[in-house]
């Protein structure tokens, strides 16, 4: 008996935990509401099956329990109620999938318009390429990876000079511009996560991975990584800034060039190891 | 299609399989250790995978207390966090719930259930186990190893399994780890080839596909799939071991690891993602879908009524095994694979649902207008539908690609797969011991510390994998010992993964209460008798209990019906056991 009320209190513990938890997915900041739109549509549909199933089975239980003298029916099919359940359940199914696909089609169409930016990871920290006033990012290997050059820029290639390099420090992204994330890893696996961008990529050694979105409110981001890259993984952290134009253009204009950035290590003699911040973590996550 | 049930005068074919020559023991070592009884080698099976569980299960108990109080417990590094968490998902999905489910409850109930004397091969089978229990030391041997285990998550994705920023990439942990998981795979395809052979050929008279037990079906799919899937998993682990060992790049491409270029190059980490998951996947199902078998046989026996739908049943376990090795890839949506693969396996995925939910929808209308009787087996699989519609459930969230990519790798993933193939399979487990656990040793468990057990593993693991689901929804990723200063995290769930914790360790202690339970009784129990439950199933109609070496008595039974013959209408009594040769007075499905 006691089963039978449990399994009620499980369907309206739930759903009252639902509606009144104060956890949520962060005020979104992107142009993928479609994403949480389908999440809420998948919410409703599971919610409802989970809330009948359950109940039916409490019902059951508490009219069906044994009684003395009492026998089971004897029914071992029902085509009929099987089809119509088979049915029923792949309409619900293709009611979640189908919204799922049309906006993951949209999720890997990059608009023409968009502006590449290439994020670089390595343990354990963010670092960041914009294309120059020509709007190219240049090449760049893994194999070039020094001191000097820590996200291994290709310097014979012209269209690295203009290029924009940011290292361990916040982005800075124009409000309302379709940006290309671009993304390398120079080590392991990592992912870039904003919760609040909903969208987001793992980066992978040996490979260029992207994906884009719309930022839709000014305001300072976390970017975290959410894929298990070693013991700084909880540690590695970045910042994401989304500015008004006018914003965004001062900052782009105080940022080093590949070109000044190489001329400037060759009057130091070197640039600072870019393993000092990574030791940082280290020393951290210990 | 054929019949469930035969009609009244149907022809019993002579024995077709001869009477095996069982190898008797004849001495202790061979009676107890070296035992070619399958029956003793299920005990070895579910004694190792419990024991190695219960370590897994202590692991959990560190994670919890680092996540849900991590001032008090600063002693707790990374580096250790990382190796608990990866070793306690690795024992737990492999040395646990599928050693206990295919080497324990397969050895055990597959010959007695399909009429056998013992497995097809018994000496293969035989060391089947102590190849187990081999892969299980190697194991355990990397807790005490230079460097400790590995701490590259359950996954061990390269390159960062293998390099120097993960607790045991670069010293013991990582080789160990791989070699352990060789050995396992070389164990499981010898046990593995047994349980097949035996439910095709070491049936019994009268024993048609169509009248075996769900359990058998489960066990025997999942098996099949094991078969499958594990070599995707074999020569993974043989190239990841290469790249370690010969410096082989099958998988790592060139990095730089800590500041130092290695000198691997062109290979690429997704290959081990597809391989793993091609493995990992399936894997789900072979701990589900013996899981689903099992619990069909518990609802059936203690609510007094055939399972609805049989033949539904058994085409649904089949078509979700088939299916379940064309889904890999949904955990690997935000991988940075080829993109158009999304809509593939986001519609493979959903379909699977429809199987799946047959399976739900038929237990349920077991239950409509049963006999239901609320033992401890029967608490544990409605606990279990619960908790797998749950679960289940919130798979169709991270199954639909574009809404998986917000959550994938959060805590919503954790608690999506502890509900599904964690706490689900596990309850199962729980129900199958209360239920066999008196033909196992001839008494019954005892019914309170039972309930005791019920009651706070059901509603404790509820309340600790429920609310996980919101955390992971606002956008904490798993995989992190603290959380640190983050901007977007509300104190609140500081207080959430408190509480969390504290239902955890209660949860764990009542298993301890099991643990004691399953000892107490083998003195103190009830006695059982030899049909407690009053089942049809053959198990329960062998010559004495615990059944002897052989199993049956001089003659193997003949099996007249379908193995859900309860509540007959004009039967004298509720149950009619397979080899019970009076015709029916009513007939099974047509």
């Amino acid at each position: 008996m006691a089963i039978a009320l449990v399994l009620v209190l499980v369907v309206v513990g739930s759903v009252l935990f639902h509606v009144l938890s104060p956890w949520w997915s962060t005020p979104i900041a992107s142009n993928w509401s479609y994403i949480d739109n389908t999440l809420v549509i998948t919410f409703w549909i599971t919610g409802t099956v989970f809330t009948a199933v359950v109940l039916f089975m409490a019902y059951c239980v508490y009219r069906f329990r044994h009684k003395e003298g009492a026998k089971a029916d004897y029914a071992p099919e029902n085509r009929k109620l099987e089809s119509w359940l088979t049915i029923v359940t792949a309409v619900g199914v293709a009611a979640l999938l189908a919204p799922g696909l049309v906006v993951w089609s949209h999720f890997i169409t990059v608009p023409k318009d968009a502006t590449e930016v290439e994020v670089v990871a390595q343990q354990w920290q963010w670092n960041f390429r914009l294309p120059g006033v020509d709007g190219k990012l240049g090449t760049s290997n893994t194999r070039l990876v020094s001191a000097d050059n820590p996200l291994g820029i290709n310097p014979d290639d012209p269209d690295n000079k203009n290029n924009i390099i940011v290292i361990a420090a916040d982005l800075h992204l124009p409000i309302g511009k379709p940006v290309n994330m671009v993304m390398r890893s120079i080590d392991v696996l990592h992912d870039f996560y904003v919760p609040e961008f909903r969208a987001r990529m793992d980066l992978v050694p040996g490979m260029v991975t992207h994906f884009w979105f719309t930022p839709t409110r000014t305001g300072t981001f976390e970017v975290l990584c959410a894929k298990l890259c070693g013991v700084g993984h909880a540690f590695m952290r970045g910042v994401v800034k989304v500015d008004t134009e006018q914003d965004y253009q001062a900052w782009l204009q105080q940022q080093q060039t590949f070109a000044q950035m190489t001329a400037a290590a060759q009057k130091t003699g070197a640039l600072e190891h870019p393993a000092g911040s990574t030791n940082e973590v280290a020393a951290k996550a210990n | 299609m054929t019949d469930v049930t035969p009609q009244e005068a149907e022809f019993i074919p002579p024995a077709e399989v001869a009477e095996v020559e069982l190898y008797h023991p004849h001495s202790w070592w061979t009676k107890y250790v070296f035992s070619q009884d399958a029956k003793v080698i299920a005990i070895q099976y579910a004694s190792t995978a419990m024991a190695i569980g219960f370590v897994a299960l202590v692991l959990s108990w560190l994670m919890r207390l680092k996540l849900g109080f991590p001032d008090t417990f600063s002693f707790i590094t990374p580096d250790a966090y990382y190796q608990f968490m990866t070793m306690h998902g690795m024992i737990m999905v492999i040395y646990l719930l599928t050693a206990l489910f295919l080497g324990g409850f397969g050895n055990y109930l597959i010959p007695l259930m399909v009429g056998a004397r013992d497995m097809v091969f018994p000496y293969v089978n035989m060391l089947s186990y102590w190849i187990y229990l081999l892969a299980v030391l190697v194991l355990v041997g990397s807790f005490f190893a230079p460097g400790g285990p590995t701490g590259a998550g359950w996954t061990l994705y390269p390159p960062q399994a293998i390099t120097s920023g993960t607790p045991g990439g670069q010293s013991w942990g990582i080789i160990l780890m791989l070699i352990s998981l060789i050995l396992f795979i070389i164990g499981f395809t010898m046990g593995g080839l047994n349980y097949v052979v035996t439910v095709l050929q070491g049936r019994t008279r009268g024993m048609t596909l169509m009248r075996l037990p769900l359990t058998v079906w489960g066990i025997f799919t999942a098996t099949v799939m094991a078969l499958l899937a594990f070599p995707a998993l074999f020569v993974a682990c043989v190239m990841m071991l290469f790249d370690r060992l010969i410096g082989s790049s099958f998988f790592m491409p060139a990095v730089v690891d800590m500041g130092t270029p290695l000198d691997h190059n062109g290979g690429s980490p997704l290959l081990w993602q597809h391989l793993f998951w091609f493995f990992g996947h399936p894997e789900v199902y072979i701990v589900a879908l013996p899981a689903f078998g099992i619990v069909s046989d518990l609802i059936a026996t203690h609510a007094r009524k055939n399972i609805f739908g049989y033949r539904m049943m058994v085409w649904a376990i089949i078509i979700i095994g088939a299916l379940s090795f064309v889904v890999w890839a949904h955990h690997m949506y935000v991988s940075g694979m080829y993109p158009y693969f999304g809509f593939f396996f986001a519609t493979t995925t959903l379909i699977i649902a429809v199987p799946t939910a047959i399976k739900v929808y038929n237990w349920v209308l077991t239950l409509w207008r049963g006999n239901i009787h609320l033992t401890l087996p029967m608490l544990f699989a409605l606990a279990f539908i619960v908790t797998f519609v749950n679960g289940g459930l919130s798979g169709l969230f991270l199954g639909n690609v574009v809404v998986d990519v917000p959550l994938s790798d959060t805590m919503f993933v954790v608690a999506h797969f502890h509900m599904v193939m964690g706490v689900g399979p596990v309850l199962v487990v729980f129900g199958a011991i209360y239920h066999w656990y008196p033909k196992i040793t001839g008494r019954m468990l005892n019914e309170t510390l039972g309930r005791i057990h019920f009651w706070v593993t059901f509603i404790g693991t509820y309340l600790i994998f429920f609310p996980m689901h919101y955390i992971g929804l606002i956008g904490i990723p798993r995989r992190y010992p603290e959380l640190g200063d983050t901007a977007f995290i509300p104190p609140s769930v500081y207080t959430l993964n408190e509480f969390i914790t504290v239902a955890a360790l209660v949860v764990g202690a009542a298993q301890l209460v099991f643990l004691f339970n399953l000892f107490w009784s083998l003195r103190y129990g009830k006695e059982a008798g030899d049909n407690p439950w009053r089942a049809t199933t053959l198990e329960w109609q062998t010559a004495g209990t615990p059944p002897p070496h052989g199993n049956f008595g001089k003659e193997l039974p003949v099996v007249y019906r379908w193995a859900y013959d309860y509540s007959v209408p004009g039967a004298p009594e509720d149950f009619i056991p397979q080899n019970d040769p009076r015709p029916l007075t009513q007939g099974g499905p047509a």
